[in-house]
C-alpha cells in the first residue's frame, strides 16, 4: 500500500506498523511512531493496521547538546 | 528600571521592533533563563540570549573546557581548555554584556537539585547531551511548570520543541522512556557538524525570547527537525499523549527519576 514516511511517499507490502519497521530494519525501541498525527504506543505497534495514503511519523531519539 | 543612555544604544535595534520597543526590553532585562549545559546548544543559547540583554542567566555544567570542544563550544576559547566551562561562559558572556548577571552552578542537574533550581527560573533551555538528563529536566520543568526548549543535535542534524506545560505536548508525550543505554550514539561517538548546535542553539534562543516577550507563536506541538546535509526543516505535528505519564490524565510520575547515567558524551 502506499504511505507517506517522514514526508516521503512510499509504496510498502505492510499492514500494521510494526511490519513498516521490520521492512525498514527499525529497532521499535529506537523510535516513537506518530500516525496520523496519533502517538502509537510501543505495545501496540504490531496491532495497529495501516491503510492507503496513511502518514507515518518516525521519529528517532537525538541526544546530543553537547 | 529604566535604562541608561548606553544600553538604549546597545539595545536600540530590538526596541525599534514594534513587538518588543522599550517595554519589551525590559521584560528581557528583568528575566532569567536557566541554561542547562555550557557545552554546544548552551553557548549559542547563552551568547544570543546575553546580548539580547536577558537580565539572569543561570549556567549549569560540571565539565571542564576540552580542545575538541572548540569546533562548536563558541563561548570557549583555546586559553580556556581545561577551565571550568561554566566560568570560561560567564566570563565570555559578560565582557559581551555587563549587564548580564551569570549564575554559575559547577555541578550536574540531578533529581536532588533540579527542582529548586528550575524554580527560580521563567523558562529553561535544554543543552544537555544525554537521554536520563533530557528526561530529568522534561519533569523537572513539567512539575514546576516552567516553559522548556528542548533541543538536540546529531551529526548532520538537530531538533527544537518548545514545552508550555499544562498547555503542549510534553517530551514524553513522544518518547516515554530513555532508550536502553548505549544504543544510541553520542555526539562523542558519531559527531556532529559545529554549525549544527549554532542553528539549533539560536533556535532555541529566539523561542526564549518570544515566551519571554510573548510574541507570535511558540514551537509548541510541533517538533522542528533541520537536517543541514540538504538545508531543510521538517515540522512534525504532535500533540499531547493521552497515555503520557507526566502529564496525562493518568500521570503516575510525580516526582523526579535519576537514571542509571550512561557515559555522558565527553563533549
Amino acid at each position: 500500500m502506499q504511505l507517506t514516511i517522514n514526508g516521503k511517499v512510499e509504496s510498502l507490502d505492510v499492514s500494521t506498523v510494526l511490519d513498516v519497521l521490520k521492512a525498514k530494519d527499525i529497532d521499535p525501541q529506537l523510535v516513537a511512531v506518530e500516525v496520523n498525527t496519533q502517538m502509537i504506543d510501543q505495545e501496540n505497534l504490531g496491532t495497529t493496521s495501516l491503510k492507503e495514503n496513511d502518514k507515518l511519523e518516525f521519529l528517532f531519539f537525538m541526544g546530543g547538546g553537547a | 528600571m529604566s535604562f541608561t543612555e548606553d544600553q538604549i544604544t546597545r539595545y536600540s535595534r530590538h526596541i525599534l521592533l514594534p513587538e518588543v520597543g522599550g517595554k519589551g526590553q525590559k521584560k528581557l532585562s528583568q528575566a532569567k533563563v536557566f541554561v542547562v549545559g555550557a557545552g554546544g546548544l548552551g553557548c549559542p543559547v547563552a551568547y544570543y540570549l546575553g546580548a539580547a540583554g536577558i537580565g539572569t542567566i543561570g549556567l549549569i555544567d560540571s565539565d571542564v573546557v576540552d580542545l575538541s570542544n572548540l569546533q562548536r563550544q563558541v563561548l570557549h576559547h583555546t586559553p580556556d581548555v581545561g577551565r571550568s566551562k561554566t566560568q570560561s561562559a560567564k566570563e565570555k558572556i559578560q565582557a559581551l554584556n555587563p549587564d548580564v548577571q551569570v549564575n554559575t552552578y559547577e555541578e550536574r542537574l540531578t533529581a536532588h537539585n533540579a527542582r529548586e533550581i528550575i524554580r527560580q527560573y521563567d523558562v529553561v533551555i535544554d543543552g544537555v547531551d544525554n537521554f536520563p538528563a533530557k528526561f530529568l529536566i522534561n519533569d523537572a520543568c513539567y512539575l514546576e511548570n516552567t516553559p522548556l526548549v528542548h533541543g538536540g543535535i546529531l551529526r548532520f542534524e538537530g531538533r527544537v520543541m518548545t514545552i508550555v506545560p499544562n498547555e503542549s505536548a510534553c517530551y514524553r508525550c513522544i518518547f516515554k522512556n530513555p532508550p536502553p543505554t548505549g544504543v544510541v550514539p553520542t555526539c562523542q561517538e558519531a559527531g556532529i557538524i559545529g554549525v549544527v548546535a549554532g542553528i539549533i542553539g539560536t533556535i532555541q534562543a529566539t523561542e526564549a525570547i518570544k515566551l519571554i516577550l510573548k510574541i507570535g507563536q511558540p514551537l509548541t506541538n510541533r517538533l522542528l527537525d533541520f537536517d543541514a546535509r540538504t538545508t531543510t526543516f521538517r515540522e512534525i505535528r504532535v500533540k499531547r499523549n493521552p497515555s503520557c505519564a507526566l502529564c496525562g490524565p493518568n500521570a503516575s510520575l510525580t516526582e523526579l527519576i535519576d537514571y542509571d547515567e550512561p557515559e555522558a558524551c565527553a563533549i
